[in-house]
């Protein structure tokens, strides 16, 4: 037994992905010898940036502005795509009439819009929340209308033979089974949540990480950009380990994983 | 007739899963469907069942003509070959879900599902999911989830293909005694003869989409009505030219013959020894020996042909090579349409046939 545990410690290191990112650090760390911090900022000089912008309180206002706006907008698309999502895939011939129209949206990426958004919406938030929307609905849609489609056929059939109306079915057989791949969906739509609320907020807007990171450049603080990139990286990782631990806990007989 | 099909007809585009497909069923009975796969015997189940819609025909159930009734409302019981348990669901939710439609009541449920689970023999696994049970276990749920409403006729889909060997065996003696406690009409679907043999008190035998003869599995066995079921139905060789064997004649427009092994006498050739029946054995040459567990199933060949025989567990086993006397006992002989039986004329007359 105790061997055993022995001979698994390095494997488990390795999974656990501290290696990784000592080698990351290590690469960052030394490839920045050979620049000054305006080019590229060691480790070190960003771990400063993030210090300094804590201690003001930008960073942290920025981070809340920035996820305030996803968590909005992601909700907001999760309650619209899901139950819309469900009653597509359930029904045939509105998956047909929806398919179509759906593959042509899919090549259009949410930082395409974002003029047409602010003209829409104005250059508030309104206008990014808008954007996250339009992001995070395609992949929880497109994944929940999957989900329900691929129901196993014979389940539904056994619980047509034990007597169960089709409004029951779609309640008890075809939601069920769907949530695997609405889970995914909802992952799926936080990360695009979170990549197109930079790009907007880099192109408008006096508040987040987005604007922290395109607005170094006006004072020559590359070490902040870094700043806004890491919490970024940090946030984004953190929410989708978050949602998937939420769901493997919570979501598990539905085979979630 | 507890239950009716009349001329169904149902086509998957170009192919015939039903060509006039016309039998009833008693109440209480345990009917086999046995065919080869593609035979259309699934098809049949799920037009019973009300899964698939007939293109032609009537299906009566309790004289109720069922052809708009949705699977529903047929009042049936379904289970099938993939289990379809909700994995979602623990055993006891998966057992109470016809239940719960019902509307019964909690206590009446839990009555219900304890009781069911105590049938299938699975008392105290009401907290399990499916991905917790072995496939044979599996298959009990379905069948109890599948009786908790109280069905009027159980219908199961090929319930053991999926199930190993061994298990498969003593599902079906199980599945037997289950359905004779509770005295339900049963059809299931197989394409396993022994299956159908061992457990139907009655088999309907499919083929190309028709049926080819219904009968108690002994009758089927004995008297084969059609080509297709002396060939189907046991372990049968089918051979040409069969008037060259010793003690068989040419019987008009018939061509070819099915033997069986349970139809041929394998016996030790002895020089000086003495066969009864001489004139009508064949002499043969030991092809292959296998041991069955019970006998050894031995390959003969007598020169024109290699029949396949069975030697019981004697004192030497047979091997290869070996000189052998073989009786054939009878054969059926066969054109496109029918089938006879036909004797060895060179054994003594009022020798008794046994098979």
């Amino acid at each position: 037994m105790e061997q055993t545990r022995n001979t698994n410690l390095p494997e488990k290191i390795l999974r656990c992905g501290i290696i990784s990112w000592i080698i990351v650090v290590t690469v960052w760390g030394l490839g920045s010898l050979g620049y000054d911090e305006y080019f590229l900022p060691s480790p070190k000089e960003t771990l400063d940036s993030i210090k300094t912008l804590w201690k003001d309180g930008t960073l942290q206002a920025d981070i809340i502005a920035s996820v305030w706006r996803v968590v909005r907008g992601w909700l907001l698309a999760v309650v619209t795509a899901v139950p819309l999502g469900l009653a597509v895939g359930s029904f045939r011939p509105i998956r047909w009439l929806i398919e179509p129209i759906l593959s042509f949206f899919r090549f259009v990426p949410a930082i395409a819009l974002t003029t047409l958004f602010l003209m829409w919406f104005g250059v508030g938030d309104k206008s990014k929340i808008a954007l996250i929307v339009y992001a995070s609905f395609f992949p929880i849609f497109v994944n929940t209308i999957a989900g329900v489609a691929s129901t196993d056929r014979s389940l539904i059939e056994a619980a047509s033979c034990m007597g169960s109306s089709k409004a029951r079915i779609f309640f008890t057989v075809m939601v069920p089974s769907a949530v695997s791949n609405i889970f995914t969906g909802v992952r799926l739509g936080l990360s695009s949540s979170i990549i197109c609320i930079i790009a907007a907020e880099m192109l408008v807007g006096s508040d987040g990480l987005g604007y922290l990171i395109n607005s170094s450049k006006l004072y020559y603080k590359t070490g902040w950009a870094f700043a806004g990139i890491v919490s970024l990286a940090v946030i984004g990782f953190a929410a989708d380990r978050l949602l998937q631990f939420a769901g493997r806990k919570s979501l598990k007989r539905f085979g979630v994983k | 007739m507890y239950i009716r099909l009349e001329h169904i007809n149902k086509s998957f585009g170009s192919m015939k899963a039903s060509d006039d497909v016309s039998f009833g069923i008693e109440k209480g009975r345990l009917i086999g469907l046995l065919g080869p796969s593609g035979s259309g015997k699934t098809t049949i189940l799920r037009m019973i069942a009300g899964l698939e819609k007939q293109d032609s025909g009537d299906i009566f159930i309790e004289d109720k003509l069922v052809n708009d009734l949705p699977s529903s409302k047929r009042g049936i019981g379904f289970v099938f070959q993939s289990y379809a348990l909700f994995p979602y669901l623990n055993v006891y939710s998966n057992i109470a879900y016809g239940l719960k439609i019902q509307k019964k009541d909690k206590a009446f449920i839990d009555n219900r599902v304890k009781e069911l689970l105590e049938l299938v023999g699975l008392p105290g696994l009401e907290k399990r999911y499916p991905d917790q049970l072995s496939g044979g276990q599996r298959q009990r749920v379905a069948l109890a989830r599948a009786l908790a409403p109280n069905p009027e006729l159980l219908l199961l889909d090929e319930p053991f293909a999926a199930i190993d060997a061994k298990v498969r065996k003593e599902l079906r003696t199980w599945l037997r005694e289950t359905i004779d406690k509770i005295g339900i009409t049963s059809i299931f679907v197989t394409h396993d003869q022994d299956e159908a043999i061992e457990v139907a008190d009655e088999i309907i035998i499919t083929n190309n989409g028709r049926v080819e003869q219904t009968g108690a599995p002994d009758k089927i066995y004995l008297n084969p009505k059609t080509p297709f079921v002396a060939q189907f139905i046991g372990q049968s060789t089918v051979i040409e030219h069969y008037s060259r064997l010793k003690g068989f004649e040419h019987v008009k427009g018939k061509h070819k013959a099915v033997i069986r092994p349970e139809f041929i006498e394998i016996h030790k050739f002895t020089d000086n020894g003495h066969h009864d029946f001489e004139t009508a054995m064949e002499d043969g040459t030991v092809a292959d020996v296998s041991f069955r567990g019970s006998a050894y199933e031995v390959k003969v060949d007598i020169g024109t042909l290699v029949l396949t025989g069975r030697m019981p567990l004697g004192s030497e086993a047979p091997k290869k090579g070996d000189k052998v006397k073989v009786l054939i006992r009878q054969l059926y002989t066969f054109d496109d349409s029918s089938t006879e039986i036909v004797g060895n004329s060179a054994l003594v007359s009022g020798e008794v046939y046994y098979i």
